[in-house]
């Protein structure tokens, strides 16, 4: 067992990646010399050299597009994109030509490319650096998106998305980045569950909560001090935003027969109202109160001196897991 | 006046870019010709062009072939089998003379409207009419002829060319018989930020992409003097790597050029950007109505610079073909026409549940239940139908 932060563990799995697959490049704006803002990449260009760990110029669309000609060309490229909000210059590259291009093809082209996004807040930074845009993508068919929600999570999934075929925006929680876990380095891949599949984090009878990325600690905490008050959550990290995996979602609820989702992003059009209405759908019969949502408001994301009334904290979920009896 | 129209006096007399203004003049130094409107051959100190007369009659062939397949695609659009189309006329010197400098192992990044480069790469042109046809999204596999999938969002693909090329980097493809790749746009896109994030990563980069311009004045309405301010090829120099303007409608001229700038890639010395000089003759795709804003008068004074008269003027003028090699070459391209017209009409609408194939490597599982769920739908029509006929 190795003691890692996320940032470690991430660090530690795209290092296994650069070894596994030849093919494999890093990109981004200051992923070189500097190791990352958060060192993800720290020490990696000095060991796989420069033409596979790259400083790109500063231009997002850029990154990605060039990723993309990297890909066509046989590579397999790993690019950062260094905030949430910087994603948007991006969003013609990811949305119209990453996402549809094995579509366009009929299948001919493959584009085998990661695209690693810090996101969330907490951390009281300025403005566009704690937004939580996941569910743009998540609605963009072509597209995997996954969050890590702890660093043995990272460790693994960082790799599997590096394996992967299709592209991934790979989401990491960058508050969580400093927190640490041990770590089986040898094996951890081999034991971890496939990259679309959501994982039962604590086993309970009376609400089902879903959650990634951040809030999966958040919740989690959450589950203890219900506990305390006679109440059994079951806590899930779905790991895979898209495509969800409904079947581990509504085996669930259907046994606890309550539903809470929580996340960071504003509830208008997020994941949750997603989940809500295929939960709403399909375990109907056994659903004992509304699918609630506990989320960012639908505003942008507010001055850092703010966030803590913004973000979702032990509280707001239970109080919303409270809301659930009471109907 | 307004602040634009003060900037536009500051910098040049009055009025706007036209074929006739000085700044774009089509015989002006600048613009590399080797084969003048009328059809003489001219010398050029910086490329010179050894050719021999198969080779200019390969090039006519090519340059009446690709305008037949662009007649006929019109045709069908008109009649209803194709849903829209976008034509190269007037662009098939820039297209045949550029694609014709490629070696089969360069690659190429199109637009939606390089069916001449198509042409030259050895993709049938039937392929083509699927996309405007409306029974895929282009489909054929890049890699079969280095010829990259038509790309509609404009400029987007001058950033894969540029990616592509630093993969032949790494490759270690740079060099003697080394690799380069081509991208082509249009002069509307040299706006966009994409071709000029692509300028700027294939100059630090020095990486071994030709970036070929086809200036055809028009960007559906906007003319050129809503795009740029000086000549698009001013521009490669403020990215750092040298930017040229050839006459669009000299096939010659735009083969030497190309072939320079694809050898210079190749070999390791960087970026060039071309500008080939031209003119959209006909509309923008054939959804567009060019009289609303432009004027005839231009258009008139274009025809006089056609691509393939003055080619067939050199033949006959130099008595390098006779009347049945034209004969030839006009019953060949009836062929193309015809063969292009009925598989076009033979084919078939794909499938239902093929709009679900091909998002994914492998499909997941809720885009697998949609499509059972569709499948369903559709099945109970059959049913339906199937008792309403009892």
């Amino acid at each position: 067992m190795t003691t890692l932060t996320l940032s470690r563990a991430l660090n530690e799995g795209l290092r296994k990646a650069l070894e596994d697959h030849p093919k494999a490049l890093i990109m981004g704006e200051d992923v070189g010399k500097l190791g990352g803002v958060f060192r993800v990449t720290d020490g990696l260009q000095k060991d796989f050299g420069e033409a596979r760990v790259s400083d790109t110029p500063l231009a997002e669309s850029g990154i990605i597009g060039t990723a993309i000609g990297l890909a066509l060309r046989g590579y397999r490229p790993i690019c950062e994109i260094q905030f949430d909000g910087f994603v948007y210059p991006a969003f013609d590259q990811i949305v119209s030509q990453l996402a549809k291009m094995r579509y366009r093809s009929l299948g001919n082209v493959m584009l085998p490319m990661v695209i690693r996004i810090p996101f969330g807040g907490g951390i009281g930074a300025v403005e566009h650096h704690s937004e939580s845009p996941e569910a743009l993508f998540a609605h963009t068919a072509g597209l995997r998106v996954v969050a890590c929600g702890d660093p043995t999570e990272a460790f693994t999934m960082i790799q599997q998305s590096v394996s992967c075929d299709d592209p991934v925006i790979f989401f990491e929680p960058k508050r969580r980045y400093w927190e640490k876990a041990d770590i089986d380095i040898a094996g951890a891949l081999a034991a971890a569950l496939p990259l679309d599949k959501a994982r039962i984090l604590a086993s309970g009878t009376d609400v089902t909560v879903l959650t990634y990325g951040p809030m999966v600690r958040t919740c989690a905490e959450a589950a203890l001090a219900a506990a305390g008050e006679g109440r059994s959550l079951e806590i899930i990290d779905l790991r895979s935003l898209a495509p969800l995996d409904t079947e581990t979602i509504f085996e669930s609820v259907r046994r606890t027969g309550r539903c809470v989702v929580v996340h960071e992003a504003p509830v208008t059009g997020g994941l949750g109202a997603e989940i809500a209405a295929q939960v709403t759908q399909e375990c109907f019969y056994q659903l004992e109160a509304p699918v609630l949502r506990v989320g960012g408001y639908s505003t942008p994301y507010p001055p850092s001196r703010l966030e803590e009334y913004y973000l979702p904290d032990l509280d707001r979920v239970l109080d919303a897991v409270d809301r659930t009896f009471g109907y | 006046m307004t602040v634009n129209d003060a900037g536009r006096a500051a910098s040049r007399d009055a009025g706007p870019l036209s074929p006739g203004d000085p700044m774009v003049r089509a015989d002006s130094p600048e613009l590399i010709q080797l084969l003048t409107p009328e059809g003489e051959r001219v010398e050029h100190p910086d490329y010179p062009l050894e050719i021999s007369a198969e080779e200019i009659k390969a090039l006519y062939r090519d340059l009446v072939i690709v305008r037949r397949i662009d007649f006929e695609a019109i045709a069908l659009q008109r009649q209803g089998e194709l849903g829209i189309w976008a034509s190269l006329l007037g662009q098939e010197a820039a297209q045949v003379g550029s694609a014709r400098a490629l070696e089969p192992r360069d690659m190429a990044f199109p637009t939606y409207r390089e069916h001449g480069v198509a042409w030259c790469r050895g993709l049938d042109p039937v392929r083509l009419l699927g996309l405007y046809r409306g029974v895929n999204h282009g489909g054929w596999d890049p890699r079969e002829h280095n010829f990259h999938l038509y790309t509609i969002v404009i400029g987007s693909q001058t950033l894969h060319a540029t990616g592509y090329a630093m993969g032949i980097q790494r490759d270690g493809a740079v060099g003697e018989d080394g690799e380069a790749v081509i991208a082509y746009f249009g002069d509307g896109a040299t706006s966009q930020g994409d071709v000029n994030e692509a300028f700027i990563w294939a100059s630090v980069n020095n990486a071994p992409v030709v970036f070929f311009c086809q200036n055809n004045q028009w960007a559906i309405s906007e003319p050129l003097e809503r795009q740029s301010r000086q000549p698009l090829y001013l521009r490669a120099h403020g990215f750092g790597f040298p930017g040229v303007r050839v006459d669009g409608n000299d096939v010659l001229a735009c083969l030497a050029v190309t072939r320079k700038a694809m050898k210079a890639a190749r070999e390791g010395q960087g970026p060039t950007l071309i500008e080939a000089f031209t003119y959209r003759m006909g509309a923008h795709t054939t959804t567009d109505d060019p009289t609303r804003y432009r004027l005839s008068a231009e258009l008139e004074s274009w025809k006089l610079k056609d691509p393939i008269a003055r080619v067939k003027q050199y033949l006959i003028r130099s008595q390098q073909a006779d009347m049945q090699f034209f004969d030839d070459i006009e019953a060949e391209a009836d062929e193309v026409g015809t063969r292009v017209r009925e598989s076009c009409i033979e084919m078939p609408d794909p499938e239902p549940q093929a709009m679900f194939a091909n998002v994914y490597t492998s499909p997941t599982r809720p885009l697998e239940a949609e499509e059972a769920g569709f499948t369903a739908y559709l099945d109970s029509f059959v049913g339906a139908a199937h008792e309403e006929g009892r």
